[in-house]
This record gives C-alpha cells, sequence and structure tokens, in this order.
C-alpha cells in the first residue's frame, strides 16, 4: 500500500544481487584467488591437465552435493550420506562381481541408494522426526548393514571395467566421463529445480511446508522423492568412486558428508530450506576442492590444512552467510 | 476450555514427562545389564559404567544447551578432542601444574566456546554451518597439539578422578555437582531462562526484552566449558590423547542422539539437562549391553543402530494421536 | 468534550515530531508525529500501510528512527531496544503475540524482570505476581504453571497484556491486541483500559474496529501514506469524515448490494450431513448453494474453523457426511479437496504462515496452487504461467512487483495475492476463514465486492468472520456455531446484530431455529 510499489524495484535488484548472485560472485573470487596463489607456489596450478584433473575429483563431490543440495532446500539435512555412499559402492562392486560383466554395478547401486532415501523419506516426512537424527539413525543403521556385510573388513571385490570406464574413461578425448556424468547430473537438477512441477513444490516446502500443504501440493512425497533422489546420489558418486579409486573400502564417505554441505552453503543455498540456485552449488564444489587441492598442494602440514579450511569457509560464511539483524 | 486448573503435580509430570521416561527405561536397561554381566554387583562395575557414561553425558549436556536455544554446535566432538589433545600435554607434573593444566584445558574449551559464540551472536551465522566450519579449525589445532597418537597424564590424578569414593563412583559426583552447582542455578537466572525463551521464539523474545544475544552466546559458552570437562574426562579415563577426526564426528554425533532420547526438542525451547544426562547413559547402556549379549561382535553395530534409529522413532508415536493433519507441518 | 480540554491541557508523556524511518530506498514512515498525554486514550488510525506499525515499533524501541525527535517528558530519547523503552514505562502489546508457548505463563509475564531471591528467579513470587495480574485483566481462570503453547489463541491474547501489565508501563501501546479476542475478553479489556486511564496511565490504541475506538478513545490520530494527517479529539470529526481522511471515500458504500432473496431455496452446492470431529464439531449440517455467501458466525473458536478446515480435507476422523452436487465426497487433503469433481479452495487464517510462501515471489505464489494447469510435457510453460499471473494480478489490483518476494508487501495485498491464487483455480466453492482481519478499510471493501460478484458468477462462498458487521453486511445467510453445534440460522432481515450475539451467547432460547424476516 505504501511507497513500496514504485521504489522497490531498485530494491528488488540490490535484494537480487544480495541474494542470489553475491555468493556466487564471492566464490568465483575465492576460485580466482586459489588459482592465482597456487599458480605463483607451482606452476603446474593453471595446467588444463591439472584443472581437468581437480574438475574429475570434483565430480564426486559435485554429485553428492547435488543431492545434499535438494535435501537442504526442503529445509532437512541428511547425515546418513557417508554410509550410503559406502553401502552402495560396497554392494554396487560386491554384487556386480557375480553379475553380467559389472554393468549391474550401477543399477543395483542407485537401487540401494533410493531404498536408504525411501526409509529417510519415510522417517522424515511421514513419521515427522527432524532429519537430522533419523538419517542419523539411518547411517548407523548401514554401517551395521555393511560390517555385517563385508565381515568387518574391506570387500575384496573391485570394481567392474564398466564402471572403471565411466569413472576414468574418455568418451571425449582428454575429458573423464566422470566429468561428464557429473554435468548430466547437474544439468537434469537445474532443470528441475528451475522448470518443473516438482521443482516449485521443493521450494514451497522448503519455504512454509504448511502452506504448500494447503495449496494442494504433495508434500510428503515432495519430500520422499528428494530424499530418494539424494540417497541416489550418494551411492551414484560411490559407485563411481569405485570405479576411480579401484575398490570399495570402509570410511570412504567419511570425507564426503562435511565438504557437500559446505559447497552447498557456500553456493549462497540457505541452510534454512527454501533459497538457493544450482550454479551456487557448482561453484562451491570447485571452491571445496580447489581449496583442499592448494593445500595438498603447498605442502602443508595436516593441521595447518585443517585450521586454513576451516577458517577460509568461516570467513566466506561471515562474508554472506549471515541472517538478517532483528533492527 | 482450560478452565479447570489441574493440580500443580500432575502439571510438573505432564511438562517433564519426557526426561521421566528417559530416566525408566534407562532403569531398566541398567537393571538388566547388571543382572546380565559376569562379575555381578560391584563397585568396579559400577565405577567403569559411570565413567563412560559420564564423558557421554558431558558431552550431551554440552550439545543441550545450544539445542535449546533452537541452535546446535556440530563442533562439541571437535572441542572434546581439543581438550584431549591440550590435557594429555598439560596435566601433569606437581599438584600446582596439574591445577594449572586442568584451568588451561576448561580455559580452552571457553574460548573454543567463544568462538562459535562469536561466530552465532556477533557474525548471525547459522549455527549449523559456522560449527561445521569451527569444528575443522579446533580439530586441525588438536593435529598442532598432539600431531601422533599418545602423551600422559599424572596418575594419581587420573585414579583419583575415575575412582569412587566409598563405593560411589566419582564421576557420577562429578556430575551430579555440574547439574546441581551450574545447571540448576544457571537454569534459574534470567540469561539461563532466555535460553529457553529464545528457542521457544527468538522474536517474542526480543520483543519481550529478553537478553537475546547473551542468552545465546552463554549457550554457547556453556556448551565450550562442558565439553572442555568432557575432554578432560576423556584424558583420564583414557590417559592418553588421539587427535582423531573420527572420534569427534562420534561424540558430535552420540551427543545429538542422547540429547533427543532425554526428550530434548532439536527444535529448541524445550527439555534440559537432566534429560540428556539419561539420554546419555541410555545411549551408554545399549552399547553395554549388546557386549554382554551373546550377540556376535559383527551385529553389534547393527544392533546399536537399529536401537537408536527405534529410539528416536518412539518421538513419532505423538502423531498418532494428531487429527488435525494441519498440525502436521511446519 | 470537556475531557478531551483536559487531556490538551496535561503535559504531554511521549511526543514524537517528524519521526522518518527508511529500509534502504524504502520510505515507511515519512511523518510520525504524535503526541500522548497521560490519563487519555489515544487511539490511532489508518490503513494498513500507512505506516502505524512502524510509528509503534520505534515507539516500543523494536526499529530506530532514521530521523526525527522523540520526547519522553519533554526531554529528547532514543531506544535502542525494547527492554529500554520498558525501562522508562512503555510498553507495547503486540500484533503478533511477543510470548514463548513453550515456557509457563508465569514465565512469561515475569520474563525479564522476575521477582528474585538470592540472584536466582523466586518462581513462588513470580508465580503469584501472575496470579495477581491475570485476575487484574479478568482471566482468574488461567493457571500460572500452563504452558502458552496450551492455551487457545483468544487466552494467550489476554496473557499478552497482563504481561504488558506487569511492567508498570506509564504509555501503553496496543496494537491490534482485541483482534483474537473473544466478544467477552474485549468487553472485559475495554473495563480495564477505561479503569487504568482514570488512574492516569497513557494508552495508545490502535484497531481497525470502529465500535472500540468509539467507546474508548478521548483523542484520535490519523496516518495516511506513512503521513500523519491529523489529530483532533474524538467526537470532534465524524466517522465518515475520519473515515475520508483515512481513505478519501464514505464509509456508506463499504458493503456492495446483497441480491435479493429467491423465493425458492437454491438446491445445496456443497452440503454438510451431521458432521462431528473430535469434541469441537457435534452434528453440524449446513449448505451452501452456488452464488450464496453463507456467513460462520458466533464467538470465536466455537468451531467455524474447524469446519471449513473438515471441508477441505484437513481433519481425519471426521464422522458424517459431505455432499457435492448430491453424491457424497470424501476430501482426503487439500490435494483432492481442490481437485475436479470439487473444485474447493480455502484461504486460510493466517497468511503469513498458512497461506503464502512469504520469502518467494508473488507470482510464484499466485500459481502456487494451480501449478499442474501449466504443466507441458514435463516442464512448466512459464509464459502461460505468466499470462496467467498478470491477468490475475489485474483482476485482484495487487499493487506489487511480481518478481519480488511476497514479503515485500503490505498486509492488504498480501491478502489479495492468498485470495487470488485461489481465484486463479477457478473454484466452485470458496472457504474463507477471517480473510479481512488487520487489514485496512479499503482493502476490506475491494475484498467484499470480489466476493459478492464471485457469487453472482455462481461460486458458492462460505465465509468465517469475527467481525459482525461483515456477517450483515456481507452475508445472505449466517449460521451460528455455539460450542461445535450450529445453534441458529439468520436469513435476510433476519441477520442482526441482536439475533447474532444472543445465538453466540446462547440468549433468547431460539436454538435450532431459523429466522426470516416476516
Amino acid at each position: 500500500m505504501s511507497g513500496s510499489a514504485p521504489t522497490s524495484s531498485a530494491a528488488g535488484l540490490l535484494g537480487r544481487l544480495r541474494g542470489a548472485d553475491l555468493p556466487l560472485l564471492v566464490a568465483g573470487g575465492c576460485i580466482l584467488v586459489i588459482l592465482c596463489a597456487g599458480a605463483t607456489v607451482n606452476g603446474a596450478f593453471l595446467s588444463p591437465h591439472y584443472l581437468i584433473q581437480q574438475a574429475q575429483v570434483a565430480s564426486f563431490l559435485g554429485i553428492v552435493a547435488t543431492g545434499a543440495m535438494l535435501v537442504i532446500l526442503l529445509g532437512h539435512i541428511d547425515l546418513s550420506v557417508p554410509w550410503t555412499l559406502t553401502a552402495g559402492a560396497m554392494l554396487g562392486t560386491g554384487l556386480a562381481g557375480t553379475a553380467a560383466g559389472g554393468a549391474v554395478a550401477i543399477p543395483v547401486a542407485l537401487a540401494v541408494g533410493a531404498l536408504v532415501g525411501l526409509v529417510n523419506g519415510i522417517g522424515v516426512a511421514i513419521l515427522r522426526i527432524p532429519s537430522m537424527i533419523f538419517t542419523l539413525g539411518v547411517n548407523a543403521v548401514l554401517q551395521g548393514l555393511m560390517v555385517l556385510y563385508t565381515g568387518g573388513s574391506a570387500p575384496p571385490s573391485t570394481a567392474a571395467p564398466l564402471v572403471r570406464w565411466l569413472a576414468g574413461g574418455h568418451l571425449v578425448p582428454g575429458l573423464p566421463n566422470a566429468i561428464l556424468v557429473w554435468a548430466a547430473v547437474g544439468l537434469l537438477c537445474s532443470l528441475m529445480l528451475r522448470r518443473t512441477i516438482a521443482g516449485r513444490t521443493l521450494y514451497a516446502v522448503g519455504n512454509r511446508e504448511r502452506a504448500a500443504y494447503l495449496n494442494g501440493m504433495p508434500v510428503r512425497r515432495a519430500v520422499c522423492g528428494v530424499f530418494v533422489l539424494a540417497g541416489m546420489c550418494s551411492t551414484g558418486a560411490g559407485v563411481l568412486l569405485t570405479g576411480y579409486s579401484g575398490k570399495a573400502f570402509q570410511g570412504m564417505g567419511d570425507s564426503y558428508l562435511l565438504p557437500a554441505i559446505a559447497a552447498v552453503v557456500l553456493g549462497g543455498t540457505s541452510i534454512m530450506g527454501g533459497q538457493g540456485r544450482y550454479a551456487g552449488t557448482v561453484v562451491g564444489t570447485i571452491l571445496i576442492v580447489l581449496l583442499q587441492s592448494m593445500l595438498a598442494v603447498l605442502q602443508m602440514p595436516d593441521a595447518g590444512r585443517q585450521i586454513i579450511y576451516g577458517l577460509v569457509i568461516f570467513c566466506m560464511l561471515l562474508l554472506y552467510g549471515r541472517q538478517r539483524a532483528a533492527r | 476450555m482450560s478452565a479447570h486448573p489441574a493440580s500443580g503435580i500432575g502439571l510438573a509430570v505432564r511438562h517433564k514427562l519426557l526426561p521421566i521416561l528417559a530416566f525408566v527405561i534407562f532403569a531398566l536397561m541398567f537393571g538388566l545389564y547388571l543382572l546380565l554381566q559376569p562379575h555381578g554387583i560391584q563397585t568396579s562395575v559400577l565405577v567403569t559404567a559411570s565413567n563412560k557414561g559420564a564423558l557421554l553425558a558431558l558431552v550431551a549436556m554440552a550439545q543441550t544447551l545450544p539445542v535449546l536455544t533452537g541452535g546446535i554446535d556440530l563442533s562439541v566432538g571437535a572441542i572434546v578432542v581439543l581438550a584431549n589433545c591440550l590435557a594429555s600435554n598439560l596435566v601433569n607434573g606437581t599438584p600446582a601444574q596439574i591445577g594449572l593444566g586442568v584451568l588451561a584445558v576448561l580455559g580452552t574449551g571457553v574460548l573454543a566456546g567463544a568462538v562459535n559464540a562469536m561466530a552465532v551472536v556477533v557474525g548471525r551465522l547459522q549455527p549449523i554451518v559456522a560449527t561445521l566450519a569451527t569444528s575443522t579449525m579446533f580439530y586441525g589445532v588438536s593435529l598442532l597439539l598432539r600431531p601422533s597418537p599418545g602423551g600422559e597424564v599424572d596418575d594419581d590424578f587420573a585414579s583419583a578422578l575415575t575412582g569412587d569414593v566409598w563405593g560411589v563412583p566419582v564421576s557420577l559426583l562429578l556430575l551430579i555437582a555440574v547439574l546441581g552447582l551450574l545447571w540448576w542455578p544457571f537454569s534459574r537466572s534470567v540469561t539461563g531462562r532466555g535460553l529457553f525463551a529464545v528457542g521457544s521464539s527468538d522474536a517474542s523474545a526480543f520483543m519481550s526484552g529478553v537478553p537475546v544475544g547473551r542468552a545465546r552466546a552463554s549457550a554457547y559458552l556453556g556448551a565450550g566449558l562442558l565439553a572442555g570437562m568432557a575432554g578432560l574426562l576423556l584424558t583420564l579415563i583414557a590417559e592418553s590423547a588421539q587427535a582423531s577426526a573420527v572420534q569427534a564426528g562420534d561424540f558430535t554425533l552420540n551427543s545429538i542422539a542422547a540429547v533427543v532420547i532425554g526428550g530434548t526438542s532439536l527444535f529448541g525451547g524445550s527439555g534440559g539437562l537432566v534429560g540428556s544426562v539419561f539420554g546419555a547413559f541410555i545411549l551408554r547402556t545399549i552399547g553395554d549391553l549388546l557386549f554382554v549379549s551373546a550377540a556376535s561382535p559383527l551385529w553389534q553395530p547393527l544392533f546399536q543402530g537399529l536401537i537408536l534409529l527405534g529410539a528416536v522413532s518412539l518421538g513419532a508415536l505423538p502423531l498418532l494421536r494428531v487429527r488435525n493433519r494441519l498440525e502436521l507441518f511446519r | 468534550m470537556s475531557d478531551a480540554t483536559t487531556a490538551v491541557d496535561a503535559r504531554p508523556l511521549l511526543e514524537l515530531q517528524g519521526v522518518v524511518k527508511r529500509f534502504g530506498p524504502v520510505t515507511a514512515l515519512a511523518d510520525g508525529t504524535l503526541c500522548c498525554r497521560p490519563g487519555s486514550i489515544h487511539a490511532v488510525m489508518g490503513e494498513n500501510g500507512a505506516g502505524k506499525s512502524t510509528l509503534i515499533k520505534i515507539m516500543a524501541g523494536v526499529l530506530s528512527p532514521t530521523e526525527g525527535i522523540m520526547r519522553l517528558d519533554g526531554r529528547e530519547i532514543a531506544f535502542s531496544s525494547p527492554a529500554e523503552a520498558q525501562r522508562h514505562g512503555v510498553v507495547c502489546v503486540f500484533q503478533e503475540l511477543s510470548l514463548m508457548p513453550d515456557l509457563s505463563v508465569a514465565d512469561n509475564i515475569g520474563i525479564t524482570a522476575p521477582p528474585r531471591r538470592w540472584g536466582l528467579i523466586d518462581r513462588g513470587a513470580q508465580l503469584a505476581e501472575a496470579r495477581r495480574l491475570l485476575r487484574l485483566v479478568g482471566c482468574d481462570d488461567i493457571d500460572g504453571r500452563e504452558r502458552v503453547r496450551d492455551l487457545p489463541l483468544s487466552r494467550r491474547q489476554m496473557v499478552e497484556i497482563a504481561k504488558a501489565l506487569g511492567r508498570k508501563p506509564r504509555l501503553l501501546i496496543l496494537d491490534e491486541a482485541t483482534s483474537a479476542l473473544t466478544a467477552d475478553d474485549v468487553g472485559r479489556v475495554v473495563a480495564l483500559l477505561k479503569r487504568l486511564r482514570a488512574e492516569g496511565m497513557c494508552i495508545l490504541y490502535i484497531s481497525h474496529r470502529m465500535h472500540e475506538i468509539r467507546e474508548l478513545a478521548d483523542e484520535c490520530s490519523v496516518f495516511a501514506n506513512g503521513r500523519h494527517v491529523a489529530s483532533f479529539p474524538f467526537g470532534s470529526r465524524t466517522e465518515d469524515e475520519i473515515v475520508r481522511m483515512m481513505i478519501g471515500r464514505p464509509l456508506s458504500q463499504m458493503y456492495p448490494p446483497k441480491p435479493p432473496a429467491p423465493r425458492v431455496a437454491p438446491a445445496p452446492l456443497l452440503e454438510a450431513r451431521r458432521l462431528g470431529w473430535e469434541n469441537r464439531l457435534r452434528d453440524v449440517s449446513l449448505g451452501v448453494a452456488a452464488g450464496e455467501i453463507v456467513g460462520l458466525g458466533g464467538l470465536d473458536g466455537q468451531g467455524q474453523r474447524e469446519f471449513l478446515l473438515a471441508l477441505f480435507g484437513c481433519l481425519s476422523g471426521v464422522t458424517g457426511e459431505i455432499v457435492m452436487d448430491g453424491s457424497p465426497v470424501s476430501p482426503r487433503g487439500p490435494r483432492t479437496a481442490k481437485a475436479d469433481p470439487m473444485r474447493l479452495a480455502l484461504v486460510p487464517e493466517d497468511r503469513k504462515t498458512e497461506g503464502l510462501m512469504l520469502p518467494m515471489t508473488v507470482a510464484e505464489n499466485l500459481s502456487a496452487a494451480t501449478l499442474s494447469r501449466w504443466r507441458r510435457g514435463p516442464l512448466i510453460d512459464n509464459r502461460r504461467e505468466r499470462q496467467a499471473i498478470e491477468e490475475m494480478q489485474r483482476r485482484m489490483q495487487i499493487k506489487a512487483v511480481l518478481d519480488l518476494p511476497v514479503a515485500t508487501l503490505s498486509g492488504g495485498n498480501q491478502q489479495k495475492v492468498a485470495i487470488g491464487k485461489w481465484l486463479m483455480l477457478g473454484p466452485r466453492v470458496l472457504l474463507l476463514c477471517d480473510p479481512t482481519r488487520g487489514i485496512d478499510v479499503g482493502t476490506k471493501q475491494e475484498i467484499y465486492r470480489l466476493l459478492r460478484e464471485l457469487a453472482d458468477a455462481g461460486t458458492a462462498v462460505l465465509l468465517y468472520t469475527t467481525d459482525y458487521d461483515e456477517l450483515i453486511g456481507l452475508c445472505d445467510r449466517v449460521a451460528i456455531f455455539r460450542d461445535g453445534h450450529v445453534v441458529r440460522t439468520l436469513e435476510g432481515d433476519g441477520i442482526t446484530e441482536e439475533a447474532i450475539l444472543s445465538g453466540a451467547l446462547a440468549m433468547g432460547g431460539a436454538d435450532h431455529g431459523t429466522e426470516r424476516a416476516a
């Protein structure tokens, strides 16, 4: 009613810049700084070979982060990533060894992911247990199942040729297929978020679940579906990883949960749900991988690496992850 | 509508139903454990159970404070490990040195809590991501303090604090002291009640003139202090230290589980430290029960996970009574 | 009049001169000028978005002004927080309740300055104080140890008032503080405020309800478009003049004319038969025909809300029958209720948490209930969706940029979005739950006209409202709810304030009857 309508286009522009593009700009700037800093220490840092290798490493995290982002957009969190990923990898390689040339590994892993996601979704959407605690429990159960399955040691089976090709082969010369897989997953996800009813429903549920329900949106189905997708992202990344490293092992998922969440948040997605763009998650993923890589290149001791890693994330959050002030 | 004034005791029971339930479950489980374990009811059995229970209970209490404000502290585990690594270097030598060492360890815990408090209150960061970032930093510092596992603590001091006085485990007394001398007065102070107020509705709390920032900051400071104590206790129990990210993660995750089992709402506003203590004891006893039962060790992680999942799923029971579907949605 | 002259003579307690508040480039308050004196009730009036809320928030220390002067007892002052304002005796009862649901009533009342012993909160003394204050506002029935969460909305609002009084205010600000109260409680509050005025308190009263202002106000200040228009002793201007100051239109055209009642009652489009749910709905039989506006009346919280939710499929365990077009239907949720045979729409009570997704854009909110219409293959057809949204914006006259978050809109425009969203569906039955609460007169009038147009076009409208004027002015039929029953149905000229009140309060003994003008 007041003067807000005519004057608000300027405010809106500013708001948009702050809301969506600031994280992208800052994270992009940080990537440039890291690349330049890396180049001064080691010239190979800017070589195409090294960059493509980093992109390949990033694609695994990127796929996990895609799932994490969908869940975070809903206003939930999936802490079952570590053992979902590991379970997908172990069952994928384990069962594929006995079946047709390894082609089965991928559907098996995706099915495992979908199943885990469904359990998560049922717990969160239907039993209404806070996702933080329910996915934690699912993670523990999966760990127990995998200990039972492998007898507590690394499974002997190795990745099938097809999986190896998918992770490290080159459909396009010079470009590892893992990057293509990530690109495909990312494009589909981005399209879903921006142009489909499912995407709109997801944002609506993340912003205000009750209003979404009263709109007649399928809230429970959306939550279940997103957890299923997230589970499939985790196990998909897991099986790709086995193609990259040759085999599945205990704890292979441990180093993916926190970086994935960090990548999503650094990409400007609100941890409270409802706001964020997929491009941000891509930039966040690249940033995290490059940061880890540069700290490794600098041959920094592990302690310093951890501190700087935490500090950089912390400072970037201070730059744009802040909530609005009360007054 | 609510014209029938319920009796005071009835109201109190209704408001404290979850912690009471947690206590009953713990008592049943621990009773079963005492029956099943082979050594009979001995002081040593109690002391071991109490030490392990008190350790997790301290971490769970640390976690409870931020959760009450509607936040969370994902760095409690890292602070425990940090305090552990520091204590393995400092808590040694003459009594004066030991005393100073203990103070330094607790002070470090508070300092770590202060970093979190600054991030959340001054930096206005979401607690979940802020403490995620700080936990990495704290872990890095732990690595700096103790690059490889080891270290030692003063033997007498360790056995004194992890032993018993006339059959009562010292760690249990320590826990009771923390509850009685720190939590009880704090929960009845204006700042302490502010914790609940902020968690219940931070906008309302601000409007009502509650010192919102102070309440929130005190939660993270308190969490740091309690996690520091847990780190100290861990050092005294293990008599060594290790900068382990896995251990830190386990502590954090178990603390959240204990908080939930103890009846504190993850959305903030309701619950308390006492419930979390029982929640932690329940979690510990699950492990002990599995250990004494004849189950193959390979099955134990699965059972532990299933029981954890089952316990938190019990929280869904009230949903069965919800007849207005609107109430199901936030 | 003599009242007012003495009030003018008294020294002002709080004075605001030319106070301005800007949020970035948006000016929320362009000229805040106000002068409150002890021992008087000062009504502040204006449409939504007129700057009243901003003005109050500045006085209460929630916002700090960009420019301007505020004087307390003649000394210039600036409050940095609500706590500081309270220390100076400026206490506000906010429209959005400032209670903490998980804390007990006593804890809420004593939240900032509880009685203490050895530095710790003395719970016994706090409870006694809470009881004293609850008795003061006439709510002895509330147990101080009860959690606020367990109280119904109207009781919470009374707790809120008791809490404010506990701060020993010199200036008490009530911002729409009676909007959720039952008629009974409004009476109590009015009596209380008169008593406090006699004791010398200065009271600032913000309300959209004219009859309350008529009863209470000594002085009156009108705001429009963020500016102070005029201050005058109440009674020195007619109500029409005041309304014209606020919106520039006389009050008489408030409601569109009703169509003449048909000779033979039309067959109902949607009918509830012996509907029951928990103990909130008992044996409710009520129908609504196409082209009819049926009002649900009675005191607040007598089952009206539950009735609408039951029709919309939000309640489980409903007994009885819902009949549409003569055949029974069983909506299992909003999704089936809005789907084709039924095509129901519900504008819920709380637009901020139920009606809208505040951070999403106006456009996204407008199309949220009808997304499947714009589907083309797996994707949303952006162009067609946009066209429909723009058309709805024109139809509803929503003054907003479509791609800004709906949170940036004024309350009235937000409500238009919440209603417009459902009009996109072309509903056969429109259910509304208190759609004009806290909305300015201008928008109210637009909504009334819209509802009548919809009815004329063949929509069946079920309207629950707490405002008796709306039942009388707008509805073709009114069903009075009491304790989960429909106790009385009024029609045509039989819809009078007396009939509504006597039905709501169980007077007159004409229950289960239909009053029709002879």
